[in-house]
């Protein structure tokens, strides 16, 4: 076996060396009746180009973004990925360093997620961001555990623009703590319906921006009646990119900011691994989650970086830790690192300004389709558009005519009567072919 | 000295010194480069994409939503981003370069053909929203991992979504929990884990509002079953015990340890990351386990990544198999479908959702390729020779350290403890800083917590012989040297790592945890 590297012959000779006679008597701890000698029933070894063979068959039959239209976003998007990040990320070094407990050994990736901690801060407009979480919506989570620990205080309110999958991954893990949450209806523009909702059991306010629905708020005026009822406003969003274009988070007066960093330097993957990006005000700091990198010096004087703060992890702390997070998403957090670094801020503006010219000219295209309507006022690179009929049936029926039409809100949340309802997106990846096309394929079905 | 025909020293003089001491002029060493922050490069106004130009700028919509103020981030020309990280990279320790005998974090090879796999079109450019029909091959996947950890761990049902060991744990707490609660047993909150158990453990425990109960351990460094029983009783909601243990060793009496917490109504929560150790010769099924996490990047070599991404499915029991979070995958008619809203019909009594999307495909499709390439026969393989190198290791420096259990053979790792540096002035930490000056991670130290100065070797089953003998040979050196009275090898180590010991106390005392500007801000591209 390739991976393999014991010889029948190291093996005697290392048993003999142990003093034992065969393997077995090294488990001989495992109680008699559940000994097994005979592997269990799954196919024997295969040689690299079987299991090529075989992967190569699942991944044909699956019809991939880039194979032609395509439209769909909703907390995952399809960007253009520099070939400079994927060499980068395989190095050996990167790829096959584990966590970095030893800092004089690991200062590569203690460096980046340095680094890599002042871009996410930098971007949100916020003091101080943690070295990655697992993805946006386990952030979101954690960002509302956090508020109960700050505040002491057990309600969140989220709005009717937050992911109903964020939803789902926050009152999962919020209803185990004991916080209560109030989920507002779905609802394509109204954020600030949340300051309403706020009383003085609310530990957090929870809002996303650009929303589900793709419409941009200010929220300005949210963290005005969050602060002034003693809770923290924690904004979401799904799609980094926009960041480019848009007021951060931090201008708005969050406290947390909580982004799904995928877009940049991470591909769609079917959903995972993504990259979580968490950032606070710094004097929460000793009550945020996760993985810490701070600046320090060694016994020479010279700069280097440790992980720190970590009285607030659980290897430390145990059941009183912040979080039980340990692995993160480290080589998800390097791509997104690389990738800015080579973005920059001025190819970052201008890819954002790529998207949202992108979305205009697909708004434009929809809009003059029979029978569609542009629900989204105001957008970045995602808008919501009614349908005749249901919008699941709508795509199903484009992507048997290869186009991948975009998301239903149905397949988000199947009780918000908004069956209707679909979300499009485009990047700097469409093409304005595909929007031609797709434009034709919805006025053909909607005319049948 | 001897010169070629243009004056050119051809061979080195002799030099009257060593190179300890020797200062550079720039910092540099060599092949090592100084390299600065990616802040400090001069880049506030380059970029390293080149994008079509914005034609017209139509965003009268976002009026007032635009931001005004400079972000504040540098970007640099292809050449100088490869060249930063290549030198950042070079100042990591990796698998690829030696050997990593982190305990219970299990760095083994990583097989290149399962990152060729992941980048297959097919799996890693499709999107985890578009319609079912046409991700049936993913889905399919899926079905064939579940097929496979379901087989290899003797359990009738697998939670795929979580997205790291602790990601599992919180999965398996949270559908005991709901399991009790659908029993009437809510009042059930009390969760017991030994004293030895990952941090994990306790923090998922109250995470999910469990009080957690320490349980003692035996002189052999097991579970007490006397004190386990003393404990249990109707507060308890499970245990949450981890076998083959963190010390090192198999819990010889597991299933008398399932038969005592189920006969007190709880659940019996394994914690896996030591499944590597017995993959394919023990099924956790037939030892009574309710549910287990398995870290695909320990057992099925996924990447670490220097910190994930990880993947933790969760295999679980009869009773437990109705809370499995959402996404399910069914199988009808129209072939493999999502079930993705808890309290649908098709997935009722699902105690909810983990995270926005399905777990991490990414890693899937690593771990299915990997166990393809082993096949049952290889697995099986796997767990034997983990358990036999790190058995070699034990008895090859039992006679120059202490192992803090000398009797009866250890699994996947072998774990030492300080007793043999007494008198010596050298503490774990001194012998582990050493071993980087040598050309090896240290193993992992002072965990567990049950053992005073603990040293946990984890060799794992891709080391060859010839690395194990250079790894004992490294390591009886240096507890020669240490015994010998040759401290200071010790306590100023490293001195060859590209840096010397770290100042952690400082870090975490003025926490500077981003890059600031020293003088003025630098200019930002409009």
């Amino acid at each position: 076996m390739r991976y393999l590297p014991l010889t029948p012959e190291d093996r005697v000779e290392m048993l003999g060396a142990i003093g034992v006679k065969s393997i077995d008597d090294l488990f001989v701890d495992v109680p008699a009746s559940a000994r097994r000698d005979a592997p269990v029933d799954l196919p024997h070894h295969a040689g690299e180009l079987d299991v090529e063979r075989e992967m190569a068959g699942l991944a044909r039959r699956n019809r991939a973004a880039g194979e032609g239209p395509f439209f769909c976003g909703a907390g995952a998007y399809r960007h253009h990925v520099p070939a400079t990040v994927d060499h980068i990320i395989q190095r050996s070094e990167f790829l096959t360093s584990y966590t970095p407990y030893q800092p004089e050994i690991a200062q590569g990736t203690l460096q980046v997620l340095f680094e890599f901690q002042t871009q996410v801060a930098a971007l949100t407009g916020m003091e101080v961001a943690n070295a990655s979480l697992y993805d946006g919506s386990t952030g979101a989570a954690e960002a509302v555990m956090m508020a109960q620990r700050v505040t002491r205080k057990t309600k969140a309110v989220m709005s009717g623009g937050l992911h109903p999958h964020y939803v789902g991954a926050i009152e999962t893990l919020a209803h185990a703590a004991g916080v209560t949450t109030n989920a507002l209806p779905a609802a394509v523009d109204a954020e600030d319906a949340v300051i309403a909702a706020i009383d003085q059991d609310t530990a957090c306010v929870v809002v996303q921006t650009p929303n589900v629905f793709g419409t941009v708020t200010d929220v300005t005026k949210i963290a005005e009646a969050a602060h002034a009822a003693g809770a923290l406003l924690i904004v979401v969003t799904t799609e980094a990119v926009s960041y480019g274009l848009l007021k951060s988070p931090g201008e708005m007066g969050a406290d947390i900011a909580v982004a799904e960093g995928q877009s940049i330097g991470n591909g769609l993957n079917f959903g995972g691994p993504y990259v979580g990006l968490f950032a606070c005000k710094e004097k929460f700091v000793r009550q945020m989650p996760g993985r810490l990198c701070g600046e320090t010096v060694d016994a020479d004087g010279k700069r280097g970086f440790v992980l720190t703060l970590s009285t607030r992890e659980q290897h430390i702390r145990r059941d009183k830790a912040t979080s039980n997070i340990c692995t993160n998403s480290g080589l998800c957090a390097l791509a997104f690192s690389i990738h800015m670094s080579l973005l920059g801020e001025t190819g970052l503006r201008q890819l954002a300004a790529v998207n949202h010219q992108k979305a205009l000219a697909l708004r434009d295209a929809l809009k003059a389709v029979p029978g569609v309507e542009v629900l989204t006022p105001r957008f970045f690179n995602e808008f919501a558009i009614k349908v005749p009929g249901k919008a699941a049936e709508v795509v199903e029926t484009l992507a048997a005519h290869g186009v991948i039409a975009g998301v239903p809100f149905s397949r988000l949340d199947g009780k918000a009567g908004l069956d209707d309802v679909l979300l499009v997106a485009a990047t700097e990846t469409t093409l304005d072919i595909d929007i031609t096309v797709f434009a034709k394929a919805l006025t053909k079905v909607f005319a049948q | 000295m001897s010169m070629n025909n243009v004056g050119r020293p051809t061979r080195p003089e002799a030099a009257n010194d060593s190179a300890a001491g020797h200062q550079t002029l720039t910092g540099a060493r060599g092949l090592l480069q100084d390299e600065a922050l990616i802040f400090e490069l001069d880049g506030w106004n380059k970029t390293g994409v080149d994008l079509p130009p914005v034609t017209a700028a139509s965003s009268s919509d976002l009026a007032g939503l635009l931001r005004s103020e400079p972000i504040g981030l540098p970007g640099l020309s292809e050449p100088e981003v490869v060249r930063h990280y290549v030198r950042l990279s070079q100042k990591n320790h990796a698998i690829d370069l030696a050997l990593y005998p982190l305990g219970s974090c299990t760095m083994k090879h990583n097989p290149r053909l399962n990152e060729k796999m992941a980048r297959l079109p097919g799996f890693s450019d499709i999107h985890p929203l578009q319609p079912q029909s046409t991700v049936q091959g993913a889905l399919e996947l899926m079905d064939r991992l579940a097929h496979w950890l379901k087989t290899l761990t003797g359990m009738p049902a697998v939670a795929l979504t979580p997205k790291a060991g602790a990601h599992g744990e919180l999965c398996g707490l949270l559908a005991i929990r709901a399991a009790h609660e659908a029993a009437g047993n809510g009042h059930r909150k009390t969760v017991l884990a030994p004293t030895s158990a990952h941090g994990t453990n306790p923090a998922t425990a109250a995470f999910v509002g469990y009080t957690v109960v320490e349980i003692a351990q035996t002189e052999d460094g097991r579970v007490d079953l006397a004190d386990l029983e003393s404990k249990l009783g109707d507060h308890v909601a499970a245990i949450m015990v981890t076998n083959p243990n963190t010390c090192g060793l198999f819990e010889r009496d597991v299933v008398e340890i399932a038969r005592l917490t189920h006969a007190a109504g709880a659940y019996f929560y394994c914690d896996g990351a030591n499944f590597n150790a017995i993959v394919g010769r023990v099924r956790p099924g037939d030892l009574g386990v309710d549910a287990m996490h398995i870290n695909l990047h320990k057992t099925f070599s996924t990447p670490h990544g220097g910190g994930g991404p990880g993947a933790g499915p969760v295999v679980l029991s009869e009773a437990l198999a109705p809370f499995a979070p959402t996404p399910w995958l069914t199988h009808g008619d129209n072939g493999f479908a999502l079930a993705e809203h808890a309290g649908d019909d098709d997935a009722k009594t699902a105690f909810g959702r983990m995270s926005a999307f399905h777990g991490q495909m990414g890693m899937y499709v690593r771990a299915y390729a990997y166990m393809l390439s082993h096949g049952a026969d290889g697995l099986k393989q796997v767990a034997e020779d983990a358990v036999l190198n790190a058995n070699y290791v034990k008895a090859q420096l039992k006679d120059v350290m202490t192992p803090a259990f000398p009797e009866g053979p250890c699994m996947h790792e072998a774990l030492f403890d300080d007793r043999w540096l007494e008198g010596t002035g050298v503490t774990t930490l001194d012998f582990a800083k050493a071993m980087i000056d040598e050309g090896f991670h240290p193993m992992t130290m002072y965990f567990p917590l049950v053992v005073h100065g603990a040293m946990l070797i984890e060799p794992t089953e891709t080391e060859s012989k010839h690395e194990l003998d250079r790894f004992i040979t490294a390591l009886r050196a240096l507890a020669g040297a240490a015994k010998a009275g040759d401290v200071e090898r010790f306590k100023g180590a490293p001195f060859h790592a590209p840096l010397r010991r770290l100042d952690e106390t400082q870090a975490a005392r003025k926490p500077r945890l981003k890059w600031k500007p020293v003088a003025a801000a630098p200019l930002a591209a409009e």
